[in-house]
């Protein structure tokens, strides 16, 4: 066995294994970091592919990005497990069947003789020096413009789309404009007023007087 | 290489050779966080007109080690409450990427430890990784302060994240490669001959300002620090670390600090080249001084901005960081697009 084969089967041992817990574990927070371990395992996938580019925007968009703010939600809620658990048998049957049906249909498309799987040749190893972020480069916007485009176009839709759902103005909002804040002068906020001194002319301060000298 | 190779056989002699190398990397590199936590009480002392630690060894010299011994022997303490597991994962998540984009930083030509074709990207994807170690950190104390450190240090790193990245594109557009050793060498070419004015800080002038004060915001320093805010939440995510667990922290946001100066020096301030020109000999020529003088400078400015700004307020970092940077960015993206399309452009 190659030690490519034994990282493959190490990696492929820890993603089945982090991608098990993502399911099964009892706090929402730790499934969030076991699926960061999958995404982590897999990107090791790709490097043994080598696809490090790939690898790479997979660990910098889903686990750099994607994932942060995830978790940022997930520990914000306040999740009461036990209700959760409630109607677990409940839903059971269900969800089994479903699990089963698309199991099924994937076994089925995988072993069909139509998709000839055993036909792929492995892909031969690229040189040392072959730059595979300029290969693709080169084929998305070639060969596969209208796709990426297309797919760009929806991105952007969808970018929109969220900001403006959540620009909505509050009424007890207390944003303040910057450019406004520091045009601020000492004179709009403070007024000082000239007074003379006030001597108080009070009856008491004789009898003090009186009280000290005896 | 081939002496370990010879005595250990192929695949073992190339592994034991990596692992010198990263030591080589990692041990300079702990000196230097351990003499840059001096340095930063020393400038800072001096610009307060005080003369800062000067006890310990000759002209305070020792005090690092000191430091360092007295961490060592504190007790770690774990909160009765807290997540255990991840109250301990959370300082380790934190350095592991601290320490591991060092891997693909060039020291000088062709001095790297791995020189892969997208070592840029490989860069912005290990440090994207550093904000798990606060968060997690900041969740499984199980404490109030430290998760709101966790939650500001998370919303300000993803938002700087964006403008720091689109302030990369620039450079990879200009250099045409994601190989940092190239990114280095195209800023040694161009129309200004090679010389201080064909870096990429004049051309890429807005990029280099939001990435370095991006760096700021992304390594939690101040004025950026809200993340940790001692006189709002404390200490911010690591209130409940003590001993060794919070020196990891610490070793961890110095060494991000010193890789933000290296990649600004590689990217923006032509890395190991000379200022001069070759002919001035010594001083003319390229190595790992250069590179070394211009991360003390960047360096140097890190300590600066402590010592001279206030710390921002929440909603002003936000501002900051989504609708003048990411803007400024984007512009200059188009600018330069243009830019190395008209006649006037300065690349090949």
């Amino acid at each position: 066995m190659s030690f490519t084969m034994i990282v493959f089967y190490v990696l492929s041992a820890i993603l089945l294994f982090s991608a098990f817990r993502v399911i099964t574990a009892k706090n929402p927070v730790h499934a969030a970091l076991w699926l960061v371990l999958a995404f982590f395992t897999s990107a090791g996938h790709w490097l043994l592919l080598e696809a490090e580019f790939l690898a790479i925007s997979l660990v910098l968009v889903y686990v750099g990005a994607v994932m942060v703010l995830f978790l940022f939600v997930v520990m914000m809620l306040d999740i009461n497990v036990e209700q959760l658990r409630e109607g677990f048998w409940r839903h059971f049957p269900l969800a089994a069947t479903v699990g089963l049906i698309m199991a099924a249909e994937m076994a089925l498309i995988l072993a069909a003789p139509e998709t000839r799987l055993a036909d792929y040749a492995p892909a031969a190893p690229l040189a040392a020096d072959a730059s595979n972020v300029k290969q693709l480069g080169l084929e998305i916007y070639t060969t596969y413009l209208m796709p990426f485009e297309l797919a760009a176009v929806l991105l952007l839709l969808a970018i929109v789309a969220a900001i403006a759902l959540t620009q909505r103005e509050r009424k007890d909002g207390k944003y303040v404009d910057p450019a406004r804040q520091v045009e601020v002068k000492a004179a709009d906020r403070v007024r000082v007023v000239k007074m003379d001194a006030v001597r108080e002319e009070a009856p008491q301060t004789e009898a003090a007087d009186a009280a000290q000298s005896q | 290489m081939e002496f370990f190779q010879s005595l250990l056989g192929n695949e073992a002699g190339l592994a034991v050779w990596t692992l010198l190398k990263i030591v080589a990397i990692v041990a300079p590199l702990m000196g230097a966080v351990a003499y840059l936590t001096l340095a930063e009480r020393k400038v800072i002392g001096y610009m307060q007109l005080r003369i800062g630690p000067n006890r310990v060894g000759p002209k305070g010299l020792l005090q690092p080690i000191a430091d360092g011994v007295k961490l060592l022997m504190k007790e770690i303490i774990l909160p009765t409450k807290s997540n255990k597991t991840l109250f301990l994962v959370g300082p380790i998540l934190s350095i592991a990427p601290a320490l591991a984009a060092w891997a693909v930083v060039p020291f000088g030509d062709g001095l790297v430890l791995a020189n892969i074709d997208a070592s840029l990207l490989y860069i912005m994807a290990i440090t994207s990784m550093g904000v798990y170690g606060v968060i997690v950190a900041g969740w499984a104390a199980n404490s109030k302060y430290s998760f709101l450190g966790a939650m500001r240090s998370a919303a300000q790193i993803v938002s700087y994240e964006i403008a720091m990245g689109f302030a990369l594109v620039g450079v990879l557009m200009v250099s045409g490669s994601l190989n940092l050793v190239e990114i280095v060498n195209q800023q040694g070419a161009g129309m200004a001959g090679g010389s201080i004015l064909s870096w990429n800080w004049l051309p890429l002038f807005p990029m280099f300002i939001v990435y370095l004060i991006s760096g700021v915001a992304e390594t939690n320093r101040a004025p950026f620090d809200v993340a940790e805010g001692e006189s709002e939440i404390v200490a911010g995510f690591h209130v409940e670390y003590s001993g060794m667990a919070f020196a990891v922290f610490f070793l961890a946001e110095y060494a991000n600090m010193i890789l933000i100066a290296a990649l600004t020096s590689i990217m923006f301030l032509g890395g190991w080249l000379s200022p001069f020109p070759a002919s001035w000999g010594l001083l003319g020529a390229s190595g790992f001084f250069w590179l070394a003088v211009k991360m003390a400078l960047v360096l140097f400015c890190f300590l600066w901005f402590r010592a001279t700004f206030p710390r921002y307020r929440y909603d002003q970092i936000m501002r900051l960081g989504w609708k003048v940077f990411i803007p400024v960015t984007l512009v200059w993206v188009v600018v330069v697009g243009a830019w190395m399309m008209s006649p006037l452009s300065l690349w090949p």
